[in-house]
């Protein structure tokens, strides 16, 4: 009797969490979601306590979990290390991160290619340069980088969407070749903008051109996590749509998709979230390969549950990888997008040797 | 059900459908034959307003085509086109479950509805692949993945079937199954078929009425023993033929005769 209860609830329980079950439901999608949430929440909480500056744990989770209403014993020094200077560069990494791997995932189902990449379809390097003319030329307006980091993100889009529509229709390598040259021609207008500016400045350029979460503002910090969820959202809204893209624009068409509404809306929105990242951060590299690629594995492909899923997961990876950055050679820091490349330029070969 | 009236259809300044007219009416199919570039594709794909016509009315039960929006034609004229290639892994399930995209009631996250995926499991049953519905499409062999994407168009429950070589690249059983079951959506449920093949027996065989096409335009259009003569075929196709009737069905059997071969 009881153990035909416990086989019961045992069985009521794998129903629920039925993971490993080949359809995505409403169900798994809150379930999965909620667990990486929180991970991620843990992640946040733990990685403050790293850096140069070593923070008693008990003490620094404390304030943390009181949101820094009480001081828990924290001496002024470290409640201004952990409020001012390393929260804020967490959550910008969370903000960052989600957004790359969210606008990868998209690309990836809309252009029906598993390497396309912010970074590798030069749409980075695009938001880039509007960033760096908004530096150089409007440098005393904040609001000027990221509007024009978001307009170059969308026409370095649109340009390489362009190149790569073949008269046979984009395939995956023309797409990345595509990119390619974006890309180089891009790094060639950054280098011309560079030339423009001080020596000084300069160095911590590189530095930011790299992918660095060190150098943002508190205002471009709320706009990039402002947009990351509210850029989440909207891409999950489209998500059973970019399940159908995903097999292709005139299966999705006949399925009744408005393929080039969606195809704006993915574009647009996939450009404010790159725009509003590298204008904080710089361009990280291979968030948006790495994140999706590892979802899917563990996931499956449909967009329901892998878009907000690799948010989440995005948020985890580059808050890690800038523990890495600002840990492993202390007090010196690496730029994250070090971190990252180290991470995804071998996924991505073996990406590319697999087709 | 789905009428079209005088179509042409461009690619740049040459037309590549001129004035052809066609009515789908429940419980009928209708075959398009022709040469290769007589245009019958582009004509299945004028048909759900996959591609503008340049001139003709397109009407969609007695309401003009244009006037619907992207999903209400998708919930009544579903296509079945010749076999995708999939980039990323998915399940048969969640590929037939494409088909109930239209039926969603927002544009929102869309979840499926329990009748949904109801009608998905029906479907399934249907094409014999419920055994198979947990698989991954890149893992089933070509009749099967055929089977699927016809699935998916019978999931839409849309009353007009518009097929693009269905049975191209498929074994006789296999040809011999996808057709059965259009036939049977056909006399069961009032559907109509429009079908695209090169193969004219089949489409003596399978078909209600036969649309035969060249260079754009109709040549002929009736039923399959007024279409399918020597004389028509061998105009169209410059091949010499040889009609007579299928010993078992009745129907005009049509062989070539190749004398270069010999």
């Amino acid at each position: 009797m009881t153990r035909a209860k416990t086989t019961e609830t045992t069985a009521n329980v794998g129903r629920v969490l039925r993971l490993d079950s080949s359809r995505v439901t409403f169900a798994k999608t809150l379930v999965v979601c909620g667990v990486l949430l929180l991970t991620l929440l843990l992640i946040v909480a733990l990685m403050s306590l790293f850096g140069s500056e070593k923070l008693p744990a008990r003490a620094a989770l404390c304030a943390l979990i009181s949101f820094g209403k009480a001081s828990c014993g924290l001496t002024a020094d470290q409640d201004a290390i952990l409020f001012d200077i390393r929260l804020p560069r967490i959550l910008l990494g969370a903000a960052v991160g989600g957004s790359l791997a969210v606008a990868g995932a998209s690309y990836q189902s809309l252009l029906r290619n598993p390497l396309a990449e912010p970074y590798l379809l030069g749409i980075s390097n695009g938001a880039a340069v509007g960033t760096m003319i908004a530096l150089v030329f409007m440098g005393a307006q904040e609001w000027s980088r990221p509007l024009l980091a978001f307009s170059g993100a969308l026409a370095a889009t649109f340009v390489v969407y362009r190149l790569a529509q073949g008269r046979t229709g984009a395939t995956p390598e023309r797409l990345i070749l595509a990119g390619v040259i974006v890309t180089t021609f891009l790094s060639s207008a950054i280098v011309f903008v560079t030339t423009l500016m001080d020596a000084t400045r300069i160095r911590s350029f590189t530095f930011w051109l790299l992918g660095d979460l060190s150098g943002s503002t508190n205002k471009l910090l709320w706009l990039a996590l402002f947009i990351a969820v509210a850029g989440t959202f909207v891409l999950a809204a489209h998500a059973r749509s970019l399940n159908l893209l995903m097999l292709g624009e005139r299966d999705a068409f006949d399925l009744g998709v408005e393929v080039s509404r969606v195809r704006l809306v993915v574009f647009i929105v996939a450009s404010l979230l790159v725009g509003s990242s590298v204008a904080s951060s710089g361009s990280v590299g291979y968030v948006g390969l790495v994140v999706p690629h590892l979802v899917r594995l563990s996931l499956g492909s449909d967009n329901r549950i892998t878009v907000p899923a690799a948010a989440i997961c995005g948020a985890i990876f580059v808050v890690v990888a800038d523990t890495i950055a600002r840990t492993v050679i202390a007090p010196r820091e690496l730029p994250v997008g070090a971190i990252t490349a180290l991470i995804g330029a071998p996924l991505f070969v073996y990406l590319l040797r697999r087709r | 059900m789905l009428e079209a009236r005088d179509i042409t259809v461009r690619y740049g300044p040459r037309p590549a459908v001129s004035g052809v007219s066609l009515t789908l009416a429940p419980h009928q199919v209708t075959a398009i034959i022709g040469p290769n570039g007589a245009g019958k594709s582009t004509m299945l794909r004028t048909l759900n307003g996959g591609l503008e016509p340049a001139a003709g009315e397109l009407l969609l039960d007695g309401e003009r085509l244009s006037s619907y929006s992207r999903r209400a034609i998708a919930r009544r004229v579903a296509v079945v086109a010749q076999e995708a290639d999939l980039r990323f892994p998915v399940t048969v399930f969640e590929f037939v479950l494409g088909g109930r995209y239209a039926w969603a009631s927002t544009a929102g996250w869309g979840w499926e509805t329990s009748r949904d995926v109801e009608i998905t499991r029906e479907v399934l049953r249907e094409t014999q692949l419920e055994l198979l519905s947990s698989r991954l499409m890149n893992e089933l062999s070509g009749g099967e993945r055929q089977r699927a994407v016809l699935a998916r168009a019978l999931a839409t429950e849309a009353g007009v079937l518009l097929l693009d070589e269905p049975t191209a690249n498929l074994d006789l059983a296999h040809q011999a199954a996808i057709l059965a079951l259009v036939r049977s959506r056909c006399n069961t449920r009032g559907a109509a078929a429009l079908v695209v093949t090169h193969d004219i027996n089949l489409a003596a065989e399978f078909s209600n009425q036969v649309l035969l096409m060249k260079d754009g335009r109709t040549v002929a259009f009736g039923r399959p023993e007024e279409v399918l003569t020597p004389e028509i075929l061998k105009e169209v196709f410059a091949v010499r033929v040889l009609v007579d009737a299928h010993p078992v069905t009745g129907v005009p059997r049509i062989t070539p005769v190749h004398e270069a071969l010999r």
